[in-house]
């Protein structure tokens, strides 16, 4: 009897078919991106959120059309902390256009799709949901980035959720991020779970990779050199091991974080050592990107 | 996955896809050598993993809306996530021409011209607003491709026959 391979017949399915549809989609809805930007560490709890807020923001305010995808399918944050309205997203002929916020950065969250504290539940057979829930996310997360109207943008920053897991996640779908910024904070134990994430993206190939060190010490109010905030070696000690390049130190700032919870990131714009790091920030942003073009008549 | 028709040597083809509504799926195949079938019977937990892909077994009947598996999959969204456009801020009104899938002459993502009928309308009203939108485009689509000018419930109903539109 032939085995699978010798059979060959036609395949009105054509699951594989169906497949490359999906990834055509995808890449033709990204055309259009100048630079995806992806916010990863494989830690949770470090700041990615509010660092891919402040940067979109920053961005913005320097000119550039940016979009934020929050690919924190169970856990987001990124539209509120955006200003993005509940009822933000438009059904429209050519697909879903996302959600606009007061700074223009537009963005797309499973935050928007979901009734205030309601947890992310998908239907499906009540038991043994690992088995497909995995299937289920990464394919919403392929929905986020090709089913939405995008538009022409100059950057995508995309706010991934902690886990290696969710970082192979996300190459799955986009296998060359143009930048990815690996958020650590003055912690060993976080900077031991950071260093695995670099390593996965050393082993995939991904460069460039510039590495975020948040919550480098407390600003204080009165200004002044930033004061410790964790215990243990500095940040220089803590991130050694990374070997890798620093492309932003940034103060922890009560005032930063009160804002961007409130949905007005202040990004560059804010006062201090934040303001000023995340002004670094969005010029190595822009730089690794080769500088961005002007919009065209 | 294929299915050899041991006696014939022939791999048997795609007849019909069956759903339930019980989470399981039917998938019928045909010898087309002695006309013999064969049903495949996938539990709901098959079912899913299957759907999470993406994919349709038997092949699309049409083509890919925008969202169309978050909106199928999630469980008890915010029902008014989604706004239609300006034109269209509360929904539809019977005898109004929205709701096409792509505008020729309009501007980037505006509906192209469709009439409803007030039968219709009132059926599409009771989609829930999450998907409504899409199962909208999706009506849209087949009444264009085929010069249909007025969306009625007997196009409705002959759209989800001829397409599959199982639950629609």
């Amino acid at each position: 009897m032939r085995g699978y391979a010798e059979v060959v017949a036609e395949d009105r399915s054509d699951l594989p078919g169906q497949i490359g549809d999906q990834r055509r989609r995808l890449v033709e809805r990204l055309a259009g991106v100048g630079a995806v930007v992806a916010v990863v560490s494989g830690k949770g709890g470090v700041g990615k959120s509010a660092v891919t807020a402040n940067l979109a923001v920053s961005l913005a305010a320097a000119g550039a059309s940016v979009g934020a995808l929050d690919a924190d399918l169970n856990g987001p944050c990124l539209a509120r902390m955006l200003g993005l309205s509940r009822d933000g997203l438009e059904d429209r002929a050519d697909g879903v256009h996302p959600a606009t916020g007061p700074s223009g950065v537009r963005g797309m969250s499973t935050e928007l799709l979901l009734d205030e504290n309601a947890p992310l539940r998908w239907k499906g057979p009540g038991s043994d949901r690992f088995v497909w829930q995995g299937a289920t996310e990464a394919a919403v997360l392929r929905e986020f980035l090709s089913d939405v109207v995008w538009g022409s943008l100059d950057y995508l920053l995309v706010d991934v959720p902690p886990g290696t897991d969710k970082i192979g996640r996300f190459l799955d779908l986009i296998p060359r991020p143009d930048q990815v910024l690996l958020v650590t904070i003055p912690s060993a134990a976080a900077t031991s779970v950071v260093a695995r994430s670099a390593t996965f993206l050393a082993e995939a190939g991904v460069a460039p990779v510039g590495l975020v060190r948040n919550m480098v010490g407390y600003a204080p109010a009165s200004g002044g050199a930033p004061l410790p905030l964790f215990s243990g070696p500095d940040m220089n000690g803590v991130s050694e091991p990374l070997d890798m390049e620093v492309w932003a130190d940034i103060p922890f700032d009560p005032r930063l974080s009160q804002l961007t919870d409130a949905g007005r990131p202040p990004g560059a714009g804010c006062e201090g050592g934040v303001g000023r790091a995340m002004a670094a920030l969005v010029a190595r942003v822009e730089s690794a990107r080769g500088g961005r073009e002007e919009p065209g008549p | 996955m294929k299915f050899l028709c041991v006696g014939c040597d022939q791999a048997m083809a795609f007849a019909e896809r069956q759903l339930p509504g019980d989470g399981t799926l039917t998938a019928i195949f045909t010898c087309p050598g002695c006309g013999r079938e064969v049903a495949m019977l996938a539990n709901p937990m098959e079912t899913q993993l299957v759907s999470s892909l993406g994919v349709e077994i038997g092949g699309r009947t049409v083509p890919a809306q925008p969202m169309e598996q978050t909106r199928s999959a999630m469980d008890r969204p915010n029902q008014e996530a989604f706004r239609t456009d300006a034109e269209e801020p509360a929904g539809i009104a019977p005898g109004d021409a929205v709701a096409g899938a792509s505008a020729a002459d309009g501007p980037p993502g505006s509906w192209a011209p469709v009439t409803w009928s007030e039968g219709a309308t009132e059926r599409l009203g009771r989609v829930p607003n999450f998907v409504r939108g899409m199962v909208k485009r999706i009506y849209a689509d087949y009444a264009q491709e085929r010069g249909i000018e007025v969306i009625t419930e007997a196009v409705m109903d002959r759209a989800r026959s001829e397409l599959g539109l199982e639950g629609m």
